[in-house]
């Protein structure tokens, strides 16, 4: 593909919307309050709206035939390019805001440097959905406050959490290939600037929330080769189900 | 109290239930402060919770299939479908509230199954077509009961009903669109979309309540414009509509009985399983079970988190009131 690192810098972007974006569809109905479940599914909502314009613009750039669902829902699980953390189940719902201000932190401020990107597209779908993920970093943070300085056992819980998802932040700054060769251009983020941020912003809010920054420098990654956790195999084959089940069908 | 205080007492709430009356019968909005009879009160408290649980409830069967919806676009329209339910049940809860009982009290009532919910949600969506046919089908029989309530004698129910119209309406729409892309797709989604019809038909016509010689509130609601038309009349209405819609994408209603009545104007139809609606009322359809254990578990799953919430807040006071000394 002439544009193959571009292609694989959309979808390296779109994959983390993708799978997050279904992890908090499997919420839906089943959260602590209705005025979490609205919440949560909007996040979702957010993301997989964003998901779209990303895919669409990455079949115009594969321009092999190729729609955004066949690029969202027929891969292989070693082609999905997602960050290991987006892919963590939702334990509890300590653990799915844990994984939800990890993310957005990090995602906003991607967001904020995109929107300069010479490629216009990606520049106009940050602008549009940096929007949102301001919102999501409010709401997410507020609940790490919320559960961080809550009771005895909320703290606990979010304590473990943090603890838990921690191993998957450093993967955030790690550049492929396709990122350097982005960053060249003048296209892509250089998400190695936004490291020193991000771990000061996530630290000043888990201080707020009386919850202690994790110390541990043992930190995972491969989700960006396609090397997932177990966890991604199962998400897949609901995420597929029907594509697989019905090829080539419209729905 | 003396015998002359307790005539005075009677005379006094007789009145106030005449002019009580009067006021539904000019058409005018009750309102939550207004003086109303306790009977009007526990009547609206059943019907708004029951309507409100129904929603929430309804969230879990079409939630089931949020992870595997066949498209991006169908994913986005369905959460926002099932948000659209969680608004509804918020925005009901909230009317019921204005009656002077609690959220937590309404649930504790869903929990112990002292309230019921919509029947139909005892069903279980199997298939992607199911969420077709329960937009169309089941929306759309919800709107039939629904679209008169707007003008229901309670001012936050009536209010909230007009919202909840609008999005039902969009919703039933929807569905009907998921089932055009069936029946104008291949074979096997063709097969899926009578199947799912096949299936939610008479569960559907059911949603319409017991017929009128067994419905035990109707008269008292009719009065109180809780209710304007009959179980029977919003059945043959549901029919009336819903067949020329099957026919139009080749769909048949799985009913032998289905016939045009020219002189009646409308379709006779065949017999309703009563037993079976009975059956499930009682608690014994095929998902009453999963349904309860469902929003029992998420309601003790999240307690914690409910507790954080209120201790946190009263701790942010508490800082505040001490920064202001």
């Amino acid at each position: 593909m002439k544009n193959d690192n571009l292609y694989k810098y959309i979808l390296g972007i779109a994959d983390n919307s993708l799978i997050l974006g279904q992890r908090l569809g499997e919420l839906c109905g089943h959260g602590p309050s209705l005025e979490t479940d609205i919440a949560c599914t909007n996040l979702s909502l957010d993301l997989l709206g964003q998901v779209r314009s990303y895919y669409q613009y990455a079949a115009k750039i594969a321009g092999d035939g190729r729609s955004e669902d066949d690029i969202a829902m027929l891969r292989k699980e070693r082609d999905y390019l997602n960050v290991l953390l987006v892919e963590q189940p939702n334990t509890d719902f300590a653990y799915c805001m844990g994984r939800q201000f990890l993310f957005d932190v990090y995602h906003f401020m991607f967001l904020n440097e995109l929107q300069k990107s010479t490629d216009f597209t990606l520049s106009a779908i940050a602008i549009k959905s940096i929007k949102e993920v301001s919102y999501h970093q409010r709401f997410s943070s507020d609940w790490i406050k919320r559960l961080g300085d809550g009771t005895e056992e909320s703290h606990l819980k979010m304590q473990t959490a943090i603890d838990d998802l921690w191993t998957y932040t450093d993967e955030l700054f790690h550049q492929t290939d396709a990122d350097k060769a982005m960053v060249t251009e003048g296209i892509g983020v250089d998400i190695t600037k936004l490291k020193s941020a991000y771990y000061q912003k996530v630290s000043d809010i888990l201080e707020e929330a009386t919850l202690k920054v994790p110390e541990s420098k043992y930190f995972q990654k491969g989700g960006k080769q396609g090397i997932h956790t177990e966890h991604m195999g199962f998400l897949l084959a609901e995420l597929q189900y029907m594509q697989r089940a019905y090829p080539n069908m419209e729905w | 109290m003396s015998e002359e205080q307790i005539n005075l007492e009677a005379e006094r709430s007789r009145s106030l239930e005449e002019q009580f009356e009067a006021r539904i019968v000019r058409d005018e909005k009750i309102e939550a402060k207004d003086w109303m009879p306790e009977k009007y009160r526990k009547t609206h408290i059943r019907q708004m919770s029951q309507h409100a649980h129904s929603e929430i409830v309804g969230m879990l069967p079409e939630g089931n299939w949020i992870t595997r919806a066949p498209s991006l676009r169908r994913k986005v329209a369905l959460l926002a479908k099932v948000q659209d339910e969680a608004g509804h049940g918020l925005y009901l809860y909230s009317a019921c509230e204005t009656l002077g009982i609690s959220r937590d009290e309404l649930y504790e009532q869903l929990h112990s199954g002292k309230a019921k919910y919509s029947s139909i949600f005892n069903y279980p969506t199997v298939t992607w077509a199911d969420m077709g046919a329960v937009g169309w089908l089941v929306d759309g029989a919800a709107i039939i009961n629904q679209v008169p309530l707007c003008n229901t004698s309670y001012g936050p129910y009536a209010r909230a009903m007009v919202r909840v119209c609008k999005e039902e309406s969009f919703h039933q729409r929807q569905g009907y669109e998921i089932m055009i892309k069936l029946t104008n797709g291949t074979p096997e989604q063709k097969e899926m979309a009578q199947d799912a019809l096949n299936r939610w038909w008479w569960p559907s016509l059911m949603m319409l309540g017991p017929t009128d010689a067994e419905s035990i509130h109707t008269e008292q609601s009719m009065k109180w414009k809780l209710k304007r038309k009959s179980n029977d009349d919003l059945r043959q209405q549901f029919i009336d509509q819903t067949v020329p819609q099957a026919e139009l994408i080749g769909l048949t209603i799985p009913d032998p009985d289905l016939k045009w009545n020219e002189e009646r104007g409308s379709y006779d139809f065949g017999e309703i399983d009563w037993e079976e609606f009975w059956q499930v009322v009682k608690g014994h359809g095929p998902c009453n079970k999963e349904r309860m254990k469902a929003r029992v578990g998420a309601w003790e799953r999240g307690e914690w988190v409910r507790d954080a919430a209120m201790a946190h807040a009263e701790k942010q006071q508490e800082r505040k009131e001490k920064q202001a000394v």
